[in-house]
């Protein structure tokens, strides 16, 4: 377990308490500027409680498109030194900086934030016998469980997650925001159930490129936490979110399933809405359910996932938070949120408003012809 | 009274200037997510241009909101007296806990539509959806009407899973000619007759005038009620009580 800079650990004390969610998706690929989802994601102020904001963006670095970004908190120049000489074992460093922020008077105990754009040394590839992403996996995986003070909390290639302990509006303030332009943005503003936040357990989670925000508390953690554990997962920060994040990098991007297919598992249809489906569809679903039995996840959650050229946004099958989804005809966006507040405060004159049902994904991607 | 509350007001702010202004109409231009708007109050008409925020009207004591836009999650929460109407869609849990009063939604409503309504003695709360609502509409209630019209013809049968669930008391009718899946054994569904129908034709009336819509047409077409089957439909549920 790493050290961290405040007084409780996630987990050692329970706090019982909402969230706020909120997504941007340009399908042409028209690049948003930060400033945007901030004004989105601040209109629902109320739902956070100050204990932790972030936000995830897409084609944020154009210059960059074949490395990954590595975002790092680190307590210490000490954990800051073992990383890197870690960092240098692994990969070629293109690029590295201190992450550009901005005095906020609401943001305090920042951790030293560093960036890093790098790709797998070539001859450390080849002997692991690893696939690119799968190297790179186990290799972030590594530090944040074993290097103590470091966290790898954004590792995708042209997309990074900002996050902090803070309202997300101030959040956006501190990592200066405006100076990033992405197609996709997610948001989150926190108001943590059962544990205190930290900056590391502020949303967006991700795992090289798949981000999750996420609204809500998993009743089935734990027996989540077992199965995906017997993969390599390491679930170290105690939080659902992060348990989710892996869940769906299994199925998505280990077993291959589509975004539909991830949907149908971790908020499967009831046995008895099943029974009623036409036989070809009910045999999937039956298949799903019985094959990941234990990635079902029960408990209220609305989530937003990022990833690569698309965004899913899913409810729990009870539909026990609140989400609306937003569409834009003529300029291709789509707006996804807890509250349709946080749309309309960006795009007044959206065509279409409504709710998903609960269980059903909705997912957008990028058009063929769009160009990040 | 006029107010621009935009996004940047808070929702105390615009509270406290409804309130405490001596006049009786209000109008709200352009809101954009406050909450709790006419909470507990009573005597005023409130005209919402734009969306409104959570619990819009709970706790409501005699007012008469307007909403010209859709309104978020519990509409009407707890409220106990008034009317409000909602030209557009409500979100979740529409009419939460409701105990009098109206609530009338030109188009559809979320899940758990009419959650924990309930009644007593003079206090019966009516809440009618013109389009249809999620799953589990009627959760828990004890008391009053709940009315869903499908008049855009979205299908109640195909979109309303567990309709009623724990229910134990009160109506819901759906203008419906098949009935949802999944009705929990505690409901008694059955056509509405003309003696049914007559209880809630003052409230399609009143829906229609509110919305521009033909009472006859709506009266003609085939609706269900659903009721609980007994006065304790679920005294087995959990153990087996004597009494």
């Amino acid at each position: 377990m790493m050290s961290q800079n405040i007084l409780h650990k996630e987990g050692e004390v329970r706090i019982p308490s909402g969230c706020a969610i909120s997504g941007i998706f340009s399908k042409s690929g028209k690049k948003v500027n930060g400033r945007e989802i901030i004004k989105s994601i601040a209109t629902m102020h109320d739902r956070s409680n100050g204990l932790g904001g972030g936000f995830a963006g897409y084609g944020i670095y154009p210059q960059y498109p074949d490395a990954y970004a590595f975002h790092v908190f680190y307590n210490d120049e000490d954990s800051k030194a073992r990383c890197e000489k870690f960092l240098e074992r692994h990969f070629d460093v293109i690029n590295l900086s201190k992450i550009p922020t901005r005095k906020v008077a609401a943001i305090t105990d920042e951790p030293l934030i560093w960036r890093y754009f790098v790709t797998p040394l070539h001859i450390k590839l080849m002997q692991s016998q690893l696939s690119e992403e799968e190297f790179t996996k186990r290799c972030v995986i590594h530090i944040n469980t074993q290097l103590d003070g470091a966290y790898v909390f954004s590792s995708g290639k042209n997309m990074g997650v900002f996050k902090a302990v803070g309202f997300p509006e101030d959040v956006g303030e501190f990592y200066r925001l405006e100076e990033y332009d992405a197609y996709s943005w997610t948001a989150h503003g926190r108001y943590p159930t059962n544990t205190p936040g930290w900056w590391g357990g502020a949303h967006p989670f991700d795992l090289l490129g798949l981000s999750i925000v996420h609204n809500g508390e998993i009743s089935s953690y734990d027996a989540n936490r077992r199965y995906i554990e017997m993969f390599g997962y390491k679930c170290n920060l105690l939080t659902d979110t992060e348990v989710i994040t892996y869940i769906i990098d299994y199925l998505a991007n280990e077993k291959k399933l589509t975004m539909e297919e991830v949907a149908s598992v971790i908020a499967a249809p009831f046995w008895s809405t099943i029974e009623r489906m036409p036989q070809k569809q009910r045999e999937q679903l039956t298949y799903l359910r019985n094959t990941f039995a234990s990635l079902l996840i029960t408990g209220p959650f609305s989530i937003l996932v990022g990833f690569e050229g698309g965004m899913m946004a899913l409810n729990d099958r009870l539909k026990l938070r609140s989400m609306v989804v937003g569409e834009k005809d003529d300029t291709d966006m789509v707006y996804i949120a807890s509250e349709e507040c946080a749309i309309r405060v960006i795009e007044p004159r959206v065509d279409r408003v409504w709710s998903p049902k609960g269980g059903e994904p909705v997912i957008v991607r990028l058009n063929p012809d769009a160009k990040v | 009274m006029m107010i621009r509350p935009g996004a940047e007001m808070h929702f105390q702010t615009l509270n406290e200037a409804i309130r405490s202004t001596p006049d009786t109409d209000v109008m709200i231009e352009n809101c954009l997510g406050q909450r709790y708007i006419g909470a507990g109050l009573s005597g005023k008409t409130i005209v919402i241009n734009g969306t409104p925020g959570n619990a819009l009207g709970a706790y409501l004591d005699g007012c008469t909101i307007h909403v010209h836009g859709n309104s978020q999650e519990a509409t009407g929460d707890t409220m106990n007296e008034g009317t409000i109407y909602v030209h557009g869609n409500a979100g979740d849990a529409t009419g939460y806990a409701m105990r009098g009063g109206k609530i009338f939604i030109e188009g559809n409503s979320g899940y758990r539509t009419g959650i924990h309504m309930k009644a007593f003695q003079e206090k019966v709360p009516v809440l009618v959806v013109g389009g249809i609502t999620g799953s589990f509409l009627g959760e828990y209630q004890a008391g009053g009407y709940i009315i869903v019209l499908d008049l855009n013809h979205q299908s109640i049968e195909k979109n309303c899973n567990f309709v009623g669930t724990g229910m134990h008391g009160g109506k819901i009718f759906l203008r419906t000619e098949k009935l949802p899946p999944n009705l929990p054994k505690q409901i008694l569904a059955s056509q509405a007759t003309k003696e049914d129908l007559k209880e809630i034709k003052p409230f399609i009336h009143e829906f229609c005038e509110a919305f521009g819509r033909e009472e006859q047409e709506i009266l003609d077409s085939s609706f269900y009620v659903l009721t609980p089957n007994s006065n304790n439909p679920y005294k087995q549920l959990y153990t087996r009580n004597q009494c």
